[in-house]
């Protein structure tokens, strides 16, 4: 293999690379001038990234020397990951030009664009030290980013509370690595799944235990979900929103990549674990949710839960079970991102930021257009038949039932109708409560263009895209077997 | 006696695990907490090193040197976020890290 080909596999993650590394010297000389400047070029560089996915970026199978594998299922994550870091870049300005903390720095977009780089790095890994290395390179910007606002308690509390408990996540991770590589006797995925289709030695499912809780910590799956909440109330709520979406994606991709790919010949031992924290995070998610009153804790539930949900499509372990994870992945994401979008138009008169779930009350009077927008994410995030969020379930659900895990998909339809309640709830706090003052109106028409996009895909006219979506989907998910 | 992979092995098992409880029972001080993770990151290494010298294989060596790259970085973003939540906050007591809970 010529280097030549090695560049043109890797392009996505060096254009990101590069671009981040111009425009922090961009944004070094500049200073906080060219903060707008950097934050639409780096909008442009995803653009190009995704661009570059055309290709043998996308198709072109192993890269250097087997630590690096560019397929559809890569690319399909990381054109969800690309657009989510674009949303979270586009929808900071304005949040941070009302609230009276910190500005909104150049290293912002910068450091999305890293850890862009990073996740690109980890879905596409087909080696332990690649991996290892993206996941880091991912963490360590997010570590940087949720502690953003530097004079706001909340904001440092919870960049301390990520970094403590995603760097004994990665500690844990690297430990199962270290013992998977030495009874197998390499990192390659390749190798490791050769290992493990032999006798398993005890050092081998210990290794693979260390690996699953280290994984379970960064999709945030019960029982390793106790910094989520935390985070996502204290970081500023654009960061929120990206950690709700690009890492989550970027984290489970990766799980079902090291789970098919390097443990395949295992999946009857890790099943148990992946079934067990499908159902803890479903049940947990819905139903500590129930007792919460700022609507940014709410989400952060609500993405456990919808782990969970994605965890069941995996447990299936088939094309149809993978295939059904991505589908849900682009759907959530497009809920998720919804979703933040209208909590960041939440703010009072003078404005700063409400969280309150009460200060929604009576929002179909004074804002009818965005109460709409929430309503139609939370029926689809609670799967309430005919938006697009239910699809998302029938997916991951019909891969279940397929692979004869009946009592799974019996146990999860259940534990959703308890999540039902608590989106409801907002639903009708919005709609039949008596009217809280009205928050400030929108500046930025850009958010309300996307949070109709995000709607008008949710809503049943999403189900125009499923032949479309199935087949990329499903590309993407026979690129692993 | 002669000290095998085993005895490394245990060594690690050992450390990873005053790492993890230095974590959760630690009650003082979040300084204390970057050096438990540090500690699980040694850890790591030992075994990563051992395994490499008793299979004969480079890459273990060479995953070892990228482990203690990573931790150099790690602690240096680990200490930024600390000294603006001190300044923020003016203490660096792990019981008062509870502005939120839920």
């Amino acid at each position: 293999m010529t280097y030549a080909a090695n560049i043109a596999m890797t392009l996505p993650e060096l254009v990101l690379a590069l671009g981040a590394i111009a425009l922090m010297l961009v944004s070094a000389w500049g200073g906080d001038k060219s903060t707008r400047a950097v934050s639409i070029a780096s909008v442009f560089v995803l653009v190009g990234a995704a661009i570059a996915l055309v290709g043998p970026a996308s198709s072109g199978g192993y890269a250097f020397d087997g630590l690096y594998r560019a397929d559809a299922f890569g690319a399909f994550a990381k054109v969800l990951i690309y657009i989510a870091s674009a949303v979270a870049i586009v929808m900071a300005p304005s949040f941070f030009a009302r609230s009276h903390g910190d500005d909104l720095r150049p290293e912002y977009p910068v450091l999305i664009l890293l850890s862009a780089c990073g996740m690109g790095i980890m879905v596409s890994a087909s080696d332990m030290l690649t991996l290892y290395v993206g996941l880091e390179l991912q963490s360590l910007a997010a570590y940087v980013l949720a502690s953003f606002m530097r004079r706001d308690g909340r904001s440092a509390e919870a960049g301390l509370k990520y970094f403590v408990l995603g760097a004994l996540a990665s500690g844990i991770l690297l430990y199962g690595i270290s013992l998977v590589y030495g009874f197998s006797g390499t990192t390659l995925f390749s190798g490791i799944a050769d290992a493990y289709a032999g006798t398993k030695s005890l050092g081998l499912l210990l290794g693979l235990v260390f690996v699953f809780a280290g994984l379970a910590f960064k999709i945030s799956a019960v029982p390793f979900h106790m910094w989520t909440p935390d985070v996502y109330e204290g970081a500023p709520t654009p960061v929120t929103a990206f950690f709700a979406s690009a890492p989550k994606v970027a984290a489970l991709a990766m799980a079902v990549r090291v789970a098919v790919d390097a443990m395949g010949p295992a999946t009857d031992q890790w099943r148990q674990i992946v079934i067990f924290a499908a159902l803890a995070s479903i049940i947990l998610g819905a139903v500590a949710a129930i007792g919460q009153t700022n609507i940014k804790r709410l989400l952060a539930y609500s993405s456990i839960n919808n782990v969970g949900f994605a965890l069941i499509g995996l447990a299936a372990g088939t094309p149809e079970g993978v295939s059904g994870v991505l589908m849900y992945l682009t759907i959530y994401v497009a809920m998720t991102l919804g979703s933040f979008l209208v909590v960041v138009q939440m703010r009072g008169d003078d404005g700063q930021p409400v969280e309150t779930i009460d200060s929604l009350a009576g929002m179909s009077r004074t804002k009818p257009a965005l109460a709409a927008a929430l309503a139609i994410f939370m029926f689809s995030l609670a799967g309430i038949p005919p938006l697009f969020g239910f699809y998302a379930k029938f997916a991951v659900f019909s891969a279940a039932v397929d692979a004869g895990l009946f009592p799974l998909a019996v146990v999860g339809i259940a534990a959703s109708v308890i999540g039902a309640y608590y989106y409801l709830r907002v639903v009708k706090t919005m709609y039949f409560d008596d009217p809280a003052p009205a928050f400030a109106p929108m500046e930025s028409k850009v958010e309300g263009g996307l949070i109709a996009v995000a709607a008008v895909f949710v809503s049943p006219a999403g189900y125009l895209l499923i032949p479309v979506l199935g087949a990329w989907t499903m590309a993407a998910a026979r690129a692993l077997f | 006696m002669t000290i095998g992979l085993v005895h490394y092995l245990v060594v690690a098992a050992i450390l990873f695990t005053m790492g993890v409880l230095g974590i959760f029972l630690n009650r003082k001080n979040l300084i204390v907490i970057l050096m438990a993770i540090e500690l699980i990151l040694l850890a790591v290494n030992i075994n990563l090193v051992a395994f490499s010298a008793f299979l004969h294989d480079l890459v273990g060596q060479v995953f070892a040197m990228v482990v203690l790259t990573v931790a150099a970085g790690e602690a240096a973003i680990g200490l930024a976020i600390l000294v603006i939540y001190f300044r923020g906050r003016g203490t660096i007591a792990v019981d008062d890290v509870n502005r939120m809970k839920g």
